[in-house]
Order: C-alpha cells, then sequence, then structure tokens
C-alpha cells in the first residue's frame, strides 16, 4: 500500500477509537434530553467517576477487565441515578434553567469530591494484554479492537433496547408527551430513572474504555471530554440516538484528522469552526427533526 | 421572600432618593478605602473582585436572564476584554507615565469584545434554544484557541506581568456605569423588546419587534460590559493567559446568575455578591480569622483542622449549597423580582395595579 493510504487508515482508526468513546457519552446526554428535554451537564462528570470507579476495581479490588468493566457500568448507573433522584427529581416542575444550574452545581461537586478525595492523577494499570498487529502498515492494536467492538456493541444493544423492548417503547412514548402516556400506566419516575441508568451506565463503560486507552485520569478529565460528546450530540440531532452515534464518529473523525495534518493546538479552533458552521447550515442536527413552532 | 414584604421594608424602597446617596456616599468610600487604608488589604482585593462579578453577573443576565437564551461566551468576551487591554497597556500606551491612559485600554477592551458580540449575534437570528447555547460555547473555545495559537500574545503561556492599575474607584464607577445601562436598557423600548423575545419571538416578530436589532444590541451591552469585566480582572490579578477564561469562567458567572435569580439586578448584584463572599468566608485563613476569638486550647487544633481540609472541600461544599438553593428555590434568590428602587418611576405605577402573576410567564414583580 502506497504510504499515504496506510497513514489515511491509521487515523481512520484512531477516529473509531476516539468517536466510539464520545458516542457512548453522547448516547447519555441524548437520551435524557429525549425524555426530559433537559441538559444534564453532570453527565462529564458521571464519565469521570466511572474512569475513577475502574481504577478502584482494577487496583483495590484487583479485579480482570470484564467484572472492571461490570462493576463501573453499575457503580455509575448507580450515581446517575442517585443525582437524578436526588437533584433532578424535585426540580422537574421548575424552570428549565433551575435544572440545568443544579447540573453544573452537581458537575462541580463531583469534580471536587473526587480531587479531595483523590488529590493526585492516577494511574490505570493495563488490564488487557495489548497485542499490536501490523496490517501491510497500518498498526491495529488489540485495545484498539476491543474498545471499538464493545462500544458498538453497546450501542446495538442500546438501539435493540430503546426500538424493540417494552422499556424503550415507554421511553419513546414518555419524550413525545409527559402528561397522557402517565395516566395509561406507564410509570413515569421508574422510565426516567432507567433512562438515566443506562445513560450512565454507558458513561461508565467509557470511562473504563478511556481509562484503559489514556491511562492517566484526573478529576477533571469529563469536563472537556463531556463537552465534546454533548456537541457529538448537538451535531447528530439532540434526541435522536442514532444522531449522536453518528455525530460523535464525525467529531472524533474531525479532531483526528485535524490533529493528523495541521498542528495539534488547531484541533479545537477546526473542530468548533466546522461545528458553528454545521449549526448554521442544519440547525437541527443531522437527523433531527425541525421542530414548528406555534404561537 | 414574604418576609420582606414588611412595613420597613417597603418605606425603605419607597425611599428613591436613597439611591444616589448610596452611590455618592459609595464613590467616596471608594476613595477613601484605599487612601486612609480603612480596610486590610484583602478586603479591599475581595471588594475588587466583588465588582468585577456585579459587572459580569450583570451582563450576562441582559442575555441570558432578561432575553431568555443560554450564553456560555461570557468567559470569551472576558478574555478579548483582558487581551485587547493588557496588550494596550504592556505595549501601546505609554500607563507608566501617563496613568491616565488606562481608562482608555478598559473602553478599548469594553469596544472589542462589542464587536465580537456582533458576530455571535448573528446566529441568534435563525438559531434558539440548546442550539445557540452550542454555538456561544464554540464561540469560546474558538476565542481560546486563537489566542493558544497567537505567539505574539503569549500563546498558551498568556501574558505575565500586567501594570496593577485597577483600583477600588474604578471598579466601583464601572460597576454603577453596567447596572445603570443595563437598567436603562431593559426598560427602554429596546429592553421591551427583549422580554418580548424571551416570552416568545415569533410573536413579538409579528407585534412589529425588530428582534434582530434587538439582539444585536442586547449581545453588544452584554459583551461590552464582559469586556471591561475582562480589562479591569486583567489588571488586578496581573495575569493573564487563555487558561483562565475557559468554560469554568462561564461557569462562575452562570451561577451567580441563576442564584442571584434571573431577570433581576438585585438579583445580579446580590448573586454576585453572595457567591464571591462565600467562597472567601471558605477559605482556610479567613476562617481562621474570624475563629481568633477562641482560646489558644481550641484554636490551634482546629486551625490546623481547617487548613489541612477547608482548602479542597470549599469547593465541595459550595456547588452542594447551590444546588440546595436551586431546589428550594428554583428562581433563584430574586428571580423575576426587583428592587423598586432599581424601576424606573413610570413602571412603577404598571406594577401595582392587580395583575395575574403565575406559571414561568409572570412579568418582572416589585416589592
Amino acid at each position: 500500500m502506497s504510504e499515504g493510504i496506510v497513514y489515511w487508515l491509521q487515523q481512520a482508526l484512531n477516529a473509531l477509537q476516539l468517536g466510539s468513546i464520545y458516542a457512548l457519552i453522547a448516547l447519555g446526554y441524548t437520551m435524557v434530553y429525549g425524555i426530559l428535554t433537559m441538559i444534564n451537564f453532570a453527565h462529564g462528570d458521571v464519565f469521570m467517576i466511572g474512569a475513577f470507579f475502574c481504577f478502584l476495581a482494577a487496583v483495590y479490588l484487583g479485579l480482570p477487565f470484564v467484572p472492571t468493566l461490570l462493576l463501573t457500568m453499575l457503580g455509575a448507573a448507580l450515581v446517575g441515578v442517585m443525582i437524578e433522584r436526588l437533584a433532578y427529581k424535585p426540580l422537574r416542575h421548575a424552570p428549565r434553567v433551575s435544572a440545568i444550574i443544579t447540573a453544573l452545581g452537581i458537575g462541580i461537586f463531583l469534580e471536587n469530591f473526587t480531587l479531595a478525595l483523590a488529590p493526585y492523577p492516577k494511574n490505570i494499570p493495563p488490564l488487557l494484554e495489548n497485542v499490536t498487529w501490523d496490517l501491510g502498515g497500518v498498526s491495529l492494536s488489540s485495545l484498539q479492537v476491543i474498545i471499538i467492538f464493545l462500544s458498538l456493541g453497546l450501542m446495538f444493544v442500546l438501539d435493540y433496547v430503546v426500538h424493540r423492548t417494552p422499556v424503550g417503547i415507554a421511553m419513546r412514548a414518555i419524550s413525545w408527551d409527559k402528561t397522557f402516556v402517565p395516566l395509561m400506566g406507564v410509570p413515569l419516575d421508574l422510565i426516567i430513572s432507567v433512562t438515566f441508568a443506562i445513560g450512565a451506565g454507558l458513561a461508565g463503560a467509557a470511562g473504563t474504555m478511556y481509562g484503559l486507552a489514556y491511562p492517566v485520569i484526573d478529576p477533571y478529565m469529563g469536563i472537556m471530554v463531556g463537552w465534546k460528546a454533548f456537541i457529538s450530540a448537538v451535531v447528530g440531532g439532540i434526541g435522536n440516538i442514532r444522531g449522536a452515534m453518528i455525530g460523535a464518529f464525525i467529531l472524533g473523525g474531525v479532531e483526528i484528522m485535524v490533529t493528523a495534518f495541521f498542528p495539534s493546538t488547531y484541533r479545537d479552533f477546526v473542530a468548533f469552526t466546522l461545528l458553528l458552521l454545521l449549526i448554521v447550515v442544519r440547525p437541527y442536527g443531522i437527523l433531527g427533526q425541525p421542530r414548528t413552532q406555534k404561537v | 421572600m414574604k418576609t420582606m414584604r414588611n412595613a420597613g421594608w417597603e418605606w425603605l424602597m419607597a425611599q428613591r432618593w436613597l439611591l444616589p446617596v448610596l452611590i455618592a456616599v459609595g464613590f467616596v468610600l471608594a476613595f477613601a478605602i484605599p487612601e486612609y487604608n480603612l480596610l486590610n488589604k484583602y478586603v479591599q482585593l475581595v471588594m475588587m473582585y466583588v465588582g468585577i462579578n456585579i459587572i459580569l453577573t450583570v451582563s450576562l443576565n441582559l442575555v441570558n436572564g432578561y432575553m431568555g437564551e443560554f450564553s456560555l461566551a461570557h468567559a470569551g468576551f472576558m478574555a478579548v476584554g483582558a487581551y485587547t487591554a493588557a496588550l494596550l497597556t504592556q505595549k501601546v500606551l505609554p500607563v507608566a507615565a501617563y496613568p491616565g491612559l488606562f481608562p482608555l485600554a478598559v473602553l478599548a477592551g469594553g469596544l472589542m469584545a462589542a464587536l465580537l458580540g456582533l458576530i455571535v449575534a448573528v446566529p441568534s437570528f435563525k438559531v434558539r434554544g440548546d442550539y445557540l447555547a452550542i454555538i456561544t460555547l464554540a464561540f469560546l473555545m474558538i476565542v481560546k484557541s486563537v489566542i493558544e495559537n497567537i505567539d505574539y500574545i503569549g500563546g498558551p503561556r498568556g501574558i505575565p506581568g500586567i501594570k496593577r492599575l485597577t483600583t477600588l474607584p474604578w471598579v466601583f464607577f464601572w460597576t454603577v456605569v453596567s447596572i445603570w445601562v443595563v437598567r436603562n436598557f431593559v426598560y427602554s423600548k429596546y429592553g421591551r423588546g427583549v422580554l418580548s423575545i424571551r416570552e416568545d419571538e415569533i410573536a413579538s416578530d409579528l407585534m412589529s419587534v425588530n428582534t434582530r436589532r434587538v439582539k444585536f444590541l442586547a449581545f453588544m451591552v452584554s459583551s461590552f460590559f464582559a469586556g471591561i469585566a475582562g480589562a479591569l480582572f486583567a489588571h488586578l490579578l496581573q495575569f493573564i493567559s487563555p487558561r483562565v477564561f475557559d468554560i469554568i469562567k462561564t461557569t462562575d458567572v452562570l451561577i451567580m446568575v441563576y442564584l442571584g435569580g434571573i431577570a433581576s439586578i438585585a438579583g445580579s448584584i446580590i448573586g454576585a455578591t453572595v457567591y464571591t463572599v462565600l467562597l472567601e468566608l471558605l477559605r482556610p485563613s479567613t476562617v481562621a480569622a474570624m475563629l481568633g476569638w477562641l482560646p489558644a486550647v481550641v484554636f490551634d487544633p482546629l486551625n490546623e483542622y481547617f487548613i489541612r481540609h477547608l482548602g479542597v472541600w470549599r469547593m465541595v461544599i459550595m456547588p452542594l449549597a447551590l444546588v440546595l438553593v436551586m431546589i428550594f428555590a428554583p428562581r433563584g434568590i430574586m428571580g423575576l423580582r426587583e428592587f423598586r428602587w432599581f424601576i424606573p418611576r413610570r413602571d412603577l405605577d404598571a406594577h401595582r395595579r392587580p395583575t395575574v402573576h403565575g406559571g414561568s410567564h409572570g412579568a418582572a414583580r416589585s416589592h
């Protein structure tokens, strides 16, 4: 293969890896938005909590990869449900911005609470034996394969749950109408909690994978990654689950390609400029439906 | 806040002549305090931060509270103002010889930020709500990224050694100006337009509100004062870098806006003051100073405990307090209400008439 193609393939692989991590987090943003029309700004910090759970499970419990992943997802899901019950549920009928500010507050709380308990960045031990294959010049690590396929697997499971199971049908029904659907016997509070649990669980999984791919974790790691994932959700059309996945891979691709061809300091500049242009051209995201506004 | 509706408060708020008197007294104090060292340097510093935060909060409240948008770009405008002013005082204006040129630099910072505010206003014609939030966030990130990539202005290292030109009178002056301008803007014809955009943009468009011009003006005024605050901030902190003006700075201002309450000048003043002062009060050294009256047997171990633990935990306590305030008072301390001092006389009569309040669309109430 010519050198150019090899380079492109290599970068495409990196983009897939980054994009799948963004996608797992973006799903949580978009699901919560779909149901509550609320931006859960603490979600990026749930991702960070996930990475720290992974650290705890791997170092203090000495667990191998699969139990660590499951435990992390479970722990993150619990944190997500607790945040919903304690901080967001009392505000369900308050103005929308109060919930947003509460979410920002919870995010700052999670960051600094973690900082208070873990003042120095932590190293996640390599949980998996990392084998690197050479495919005609393109190097492919087993870690990359696992991250990409595990994320894709989780996304397919989620897509199935949302579109084919009773819980998913209830979730979509509630995102359609919050007044009359509960009257037909759909348990509103339970479904909202399940949504938060799924979203936070996926963020936990993303935290584990991020920790394996980039092993140094710190309490502020969730801010930037969280905002990027949020942008992915918006690019895809917020509230739309398949859109969030597409948006995440687009953003991951753009970031990696910018870093590959320009100085890495231009990454955010180009990524955000593209985002701006996209929103101006298509204000409802790629898969989002423009809603008619009535007066 | 029913308790505030007592007769004494009513009487106090009816004494409209008190406001100019308070401003005059404030000016005298602003000059006197640093001149005669009436308060120690640390308290003076906190006072200046409070003033800068009030400017930031009042100006962000114009877009986020009165107009009902969700802008995240405030730290970006602040950065533009700070960098413009700092470059002027460092490289262009001979401020060492003529300290009187400092206000020019501050003004230039504000104007530069206002110019960029115009650019952010353009997408807001088409896009609203969460998507506008993303656009403003993107703007903030782009500003930060551009600054990081220009080596002439220090790149990611920032500008060190800025002269400390911000003084208490200047902060007080700009605080008063920002409150006065925003208040007059909100109660002007355009201010009505701003409020109508919050309630229903399409309807206000149909009622012949020039929504584009209103948005231009609102974003310009808001970003102008963000730039002013940034310029003052730079010449107080004496060091700026792109990292100072990241999303966390915006979050701080957002918290002050919503803690104090949207669409309220009094709320912005209270929110900024409470948040800034509380954060300072929770500093270990402040707590130690406040506990200084305790006997040494109790004080020493307590002091040691606070110094070791409070530094980190204060940023844990603060957001929790914020969440509690939001749960028990979702509109913030003064949400949609106003001190009667800030409401022009002709509007007071309108407020006195019995009107239907309720839902999220209640008009600004006086008390």
